[in-house]
């Protein structure tokens, strides 16, 4: 899964303006910056913070699709549903190697997260209130991020770009297995085919959402798009999953909850009704109906692990002294 | 039918393990084991879904894997009670996993004999995925037991709570003597003295005894269990029973 357009990155920097030219020239000669290439400020920031809510939107994500692992209706999707929010945990765990290559441990990483002063994707402070949110998710949301992340595959940033290319072949997959629930619903029974629209209903919006603020309302997109962490705007990529997912949703026989939605012959994609921004920065800013559930879960997680982890550094350090001691 | 019926029982011990693994999915001590367990619930649930296929195979009755899984109830479920046990905490869950994979292990290892080709052949895979669960949870077990205050304390009650099971691995219902007789499946009671010597082996790195547990508890191979297999079963198979004969 995937963070949402970036949220709040200070590209500030402070390099005189040869260094920032020479950084400009290597950017725009599509090199690689590697971990111990020098670097502006306000890129590796940028870049610590970006790589930060990735990762901890896998990890957050975790949770409402763990939600129905207990609950799957077959020992086949229960398996695959494993396997996939196993997926989401590696892909978080490769996204925080990837930030602590910039100077920043996974475990202040952590911490940010559960105080809060990190963000995580809004997409995951919605409830999974059905079995058919498991199929909508890999369907929209995996959807959604994988129009976010083939571009950040090719991001200036090596270690980001290299861990893109393996995040998203497996979420193709995701999307692919998310699809196919809902198809096997929507072939299903009446009860079953109202619960895939009823879910559809529920997440179409937020998932718009993922892609963050219109362009004009972006505060960090330019930067970004000159440094090449970023190779497509919120509203391009948003355009390019409406008109990707709206022939899906009629080939199944799904309504899209959008009145306004209409294809519009002239640019060649669908026009669609005003997003509420209102709803996107309230869950933003920690509003959603379960912000505070999520970051609950993961502290007492956290805290209920701690004599576990207590344990094993004591453990380490007893081996190493025996070992020592023996030498 | 008789081995239809033991090999509903092997089945029942890994679905019921592997649930209880997958409970802890999100909110686990540390990522890694965030991925780990998973791994080892996808192991189980693996096993459980060929050996109920092959059981629904020799029952004749045209029945699913699912069918098995998600229509019986808690009285027809014929798991051992270790693998019901409630996760508690890591220390449990570990201790838990290993006992059954120290089981499980040698089990493995003579099924590879077997008469029938279907568990000849979940056994040669199993048999490697048996081996790295005794040493994923045995790892972990010695780092809590020789961990800190807290972690052997933990440990040493997990010990207390789950001994009282063990025997029960080792009994063989009147179902598992036939198939055991048929050269099916291995006898079981033979298994003793390996998982002796793996639990011994651990439990001296991990500063652990093993107790004597002079009231040992049985039942779960005629479906007399303990009161959590009931909301266990509830849980899974409250969407499928939910929607009769539908497709998912």
């Amino acid at each position: 899964m995937y963070s949402q357009g970036l949220i709040g990155a200070d590209g500030q920097t402070n390099e005189t303006p040869e260094f920032l030219e020479t950084f400009q020239k290597r950017i725009d000669a599509e090199e690689k910056v590697e971990p111990t290439d020098a670097m502006p400020e306000g890129y590796r920031r940028t870049l610590v913070r970006q790589i930060g809510q990735h990762a901890h939107s896998e990890i957050v994500g975790m949770l409402p699709e763990g939600n129905w692992i207990t609950r799957a209706p077959s020992l086949r999707r229960k398996a695959a549903l494993l396997a996939k929010v196993q997926d989401e945990g590696g892909h978080g765990l490769y996204l925080y190697s990837a930030a602590e290559t910039l100077g920043v441990s996974r475990e202040e990483m952590t911490e940010e997260l559960h105080s809060g002063k990190a963000k995580y994707s809004s997409i995951f402070n919605y409830p999974t209130l059905s079995w058919a949110d498991i199929g909508t998710i890999g369907w929209l949301v995996d959807g959604a991020a994988i129009m976010n992340q083939i571009p950040l595959c090719r991001c200036s940033f090596g270690p980001y770009a290299r861990a893109m290319i393996r995040v998203c072949k497996e979420e193709s997959f995701h999307q692919r297995q998310g699809y196919e629930i809902i198809m096997t619903l929507a072939q299903g029974t009446p009860e079953q085919k109202e619960m895939a629209q009823d879910s559809l209903n529920r997440w179409w919006w937020p998932s718009l959402m993922m892609f963050g603020p219109h362009d004009a309302d972006s505060e960090h997109s330019d930067q970004s798009m000159t440094w090449k962490i970023k190779r497509f705007t919120n509203d391009q990529l948003r355009q390019k999953f409406i008109d990707a997912t709206v022939p899906q949703a009629e080939y199944l026989g799904l309504k899209v909850p959008d009145p306004d939605l209409k294809w519009n012959e002239e640019k060649g994609g669908y026009d669609h009704g005003e997003i509420d921004w209102d709803e996107f920065w309230r869950v933003v800013k920690g509003h959603g109906r379960m912000n505070r559930d999520r970051i609950k879960d993961r502290r007492a997680a956290w805290e209920r692990g701690a004599w576990v982890r207590e344990a094993a550094l004591a453990h380490a350090e007893k081996r190493r002294a025996r070992k020592i001691a023996a030498e | 039918m008789t081995v239809y019926h033991a090999l509903l029982e092997l089945a029942d011990d890994h679905l019921v393990l592997g649930h209880r693994l997958s409970e802890w999915c999100g909110h686990a001590p540390m990522l890694e084991e965030d991925l780990a367990m998973p791994n080892m619930a996808l192991d189980l649930i693996g096993t459980a879904r060929t050996l109920y296929d092959r059981a629904a195979a020799l029952e004749g009755k045209g029945r699913s894997e699912d069918d098995m899984a998600y229509l019986r109830d808690e009285r027809a479920y014929r798991n051992c009670l270790l693998v019901e046990r409630p996760n508690e905490d890591f220390a449990h869950t570990v201790l838990r996993q290993l006992y059954f994979a120290a089981f499980m292990h040698p089990y493995w290892i003579a099924a590879q004999d077997s008469t029938d080709g279907v568990v000849r052949g979940v056994a040669g895979k199993a048999v490697k995925e048996m081996a790295y669960h005794i040493r994923h949870a045995g790892e972990w077990v010695i780092r809590l037991g020789d961990g800190t205050e807290e972690s052997a304390a933990r440990m040493r009650d997990a010990v207390e709570a789950l001994s009282i099971y063990v025997d029960e691995l080792f009994d063989s219902s009147p179902a598992a003597r036939e198939a055991e007789a048929a050269g099916v499946l291995p006898v079981r009671a033979d298994l003793r003295t390996q998982w002796d010597k793996t639990i011994a082996d651990i439990f001296g790195e991990a500063a652990l005894t093993l107790p004597e547990a002079p009231y040992p508890q049985r039942g779960g191979r005629e479906g007399l269990h303990g009161e959590g297999l009931g909301h266990l079963l509830a849980e899974m198979q409250s969407v499928y029973r939910a929607h009769p004969g539908a497709q998912w």
